[in-house]
């Protein structure tokens, strides 16, 4: 096989690969284990965030007053 | 430091010791290229003397906010987030303090020999061949304690932010190691083993690979893990985060020919450096939206929140910087850009924009949670930071854009009979206007940096004054 050749392969198989890596990542069947993976930050609270005792009273009392478009 | 905040669980100690270093060298850093930007206006203040003239202050200025700045804030949140997301104490205290030891002898051992003018020559990689083979040791040490954390972990998913940091130590190694191997002649001069355009390309290779691993990858693990936590929600997809990471670390590594066109270097190389590129304005995009859009439904945050404000407009930065880097990759438009002050204005676009911003709305919602508090000392004053750095920024940014064009258009300009029609010191005369604006953007910047300073020594003191005990983790 010359050099083109090769590269060719080479750029077929790295398609294979990136394609097969998105089904992966995409598929149903890995979505229960993705949301705990996403949720790793938030599994080890210590504290409550941002209710800092004294700083951020005011901070909320603002932050009541913006609509919450959730 | 006290010891009243000691997690039961996790090192904080090494963490806390980095965080402040980040700020203290980003001081520093900043304010040496507020000094060089006036030599460049004024170049009496290189005061006639070797040691503090541009070409040694240079060097000193890109590595103190890359590697003192930049680095120091990657082990500090390299280390907190794995320990947090993987549920465990850090590999080795006493390696994890080696780290932090040996790396602030480095930052020193750069901040002596720069400007007494030792170095390789090599672009962000000048350091000599001793301070190299220190560097190395510690960046080994980093990885032992960043893989050995990992392996250790109580819970069943590396989360992704972990993923990035990973490839980011392994690959600066990698880079470090393999960029300043070279042939020792004296204790302060060495020789690459490589040569001609060999040599281009190794060093390019390295090049683009440190703003490939080391400002991209590094702090696309810090928004992963502080974006997310900071907007009180999980990442967008954590499914386009794992696309995104397979994607960014795969493409990153060929693009660094995009650094030698119209040289020496084989001309497939520098077409096959710029495709690319090209490709590269895909996963940079999906990890910068996939950051933005963690914040849907929480976007009302951003009014009452400084520090979310940092790391949306360091999203913002990225994204801006991230096409602007595959346009200037193009050959032709490279052909004008390649030389000027665009590349000092795109590289400040990643480095203040995204680099900087990241990382200090990292540090704000950090460091108060390393002192036993939960927010900085002052909102307030985040606020204050955050437009300093945000115009800042666009001063620069909009100064070196048009400084750029100018000089390129200037040094392309030909008369009919083929002569130049601007001898050089023209386009630095024409120059002038830019780097007085660029000046200012950087006082800004240093301003906002000792607003930080002061915001979080009155943190650390009132986190001290209050000397409680952290709650026990489940």
């Amino acid at each position: 096989m010359d050099n083109g050749t090769v590269n060719g392969v080479i750029i077929i198989l790295l398609i294979i690969a990136f394609v097969g890596l998105t089904l992966w990542a995409y598929s149903k069947r890995r979505k229960p284990d993705f949301d705990e993976a996403a949720n790793l930050p938030f599994a080890d609270d210590d504290e409550p965030p941002n209710r800092d005792q004294s700083a951020s009273r005011e901070a909320d009392s603002r932050h009541d007053k913006g609509e919450k478009n959730t | 430091m006290s010891t009243a905040f000691e997690h039961p669980t996790y090192n904080y100690k090494v963490v806390r010791q980095f965080a402040i270093m980040t700020v203290v060298w980003g001081i520093v850093g900043m304010a040496l290229g507020v000094i060089i930007a006036s030599q460049l206006v004024w170049p009496e203040l290189n005061l006639g003397l070797p040691w503090t003239s541009f070409g040694r202050l240079r060097p000193l200025h890109t590595n103190a906010v890359i590697f003192a700045f930049g680095g120091s804030a990657l082990f500090a949140t390299s280390y907190y987030v794995v320990q947090r997301t993987c549920q465990v104490r850090l590999f080795s205290d006493k390696l994890a303090a080696f780290t932090f030891w040996g790396w602030q002898a480095v930052i020193l051992s750069a901040v002596v020999t720069l400007p007494l003018g030792y170095t390789s020559t090599k672009e962000y990689a000048e350091l000599e061949w001793p301070i190299d083979i220190l560097l190395a040791v510690v960046w080994i040490s980093y990885a032992i304690v960043f893989l050995g954390t990992i392996k250790l972990r109580k819970t069943s998913h590396i989360y992704v932010a972990n993923w990035f940091f990973a490839a980011f130590i392994i690959t600066v190694a990698v880079l470090h190691i393999v960029n300043s191997a070279s042939i020792p002649v004296s204790s302060t001069f060495s020789v690459s083993i490589y040569a001609g355009a060999i040599d281009a390309m190794v060093q390019w290779w390295y090049g683009h690979n440190a703003v490939g691993f080391f400002l991209t990858a590094g702090f696309l693990g810090m928004m992963y893990y502080f974006v997310p936590k900071q907007a009180e929600r999980p990442v967008y997809s954590y499914r386009l985060s794992i696309v995104h990471f397979w994607a960014l670390i795969m493409v990153y590594m060929w693009a660094g020919p995009h650094h030698l066109h119209y040289t020496a270097l084989p001309n497939w190389t520098q077409s096959l450096g710029m495709v690319l590129s090209i490709i590269l304005l895909a996963p940079s995009w999906g990890g910068m939206i996939n950051g933005m859009m963690t914040l849907s439904g929480a976007w009302h945050k951003l009014r009452t929140d400084p520090t979310l404000r940092f790391m949306v407009v360091a999203l913002s930065f990225y994204g801006m910087s991230t096409f602007e880097g595959p346009m200037m990759a193009v050959k032709t438009v490279n052909a004008l850009s390649h030389y000027t002050d665009w590349t000092i204005g795109h590289v400040h676009a990643g480095a203040l924009g995204w680099v900087a911003m990241i990382t200090i709305g990292s540090m704000y919602h950090l460091i108060p949670r390393l002192f036993g508090r939960t927010e900085m000392h002052s909102v307030n004053l985040i606020a204050v930071h955050f437009w300093l750095a945000t115009i800042g920024t666009v001063l620069y940014i909009a100064a070196m854009w048009v400084n750029g064009i100018l000089q390129g258009l200037m040094w392309r300009a030909v008369n009919p009979d083929g002569t130049l029609m601007y001898t050089f010191v023209e386009s630095v005369e024409a120059s002038g206007p830019g780097y007085i604006v660029r000046l200012i953007g950087g006082l800004c910047w240093v301003t906002g940096m000792l607003i930080m300073a002061f915001n979080v020594f009155m943190t650390v003191r009132r986190g001290e004054g209050a000397r409680q005990p952290l709650p026990q983790t489940a």
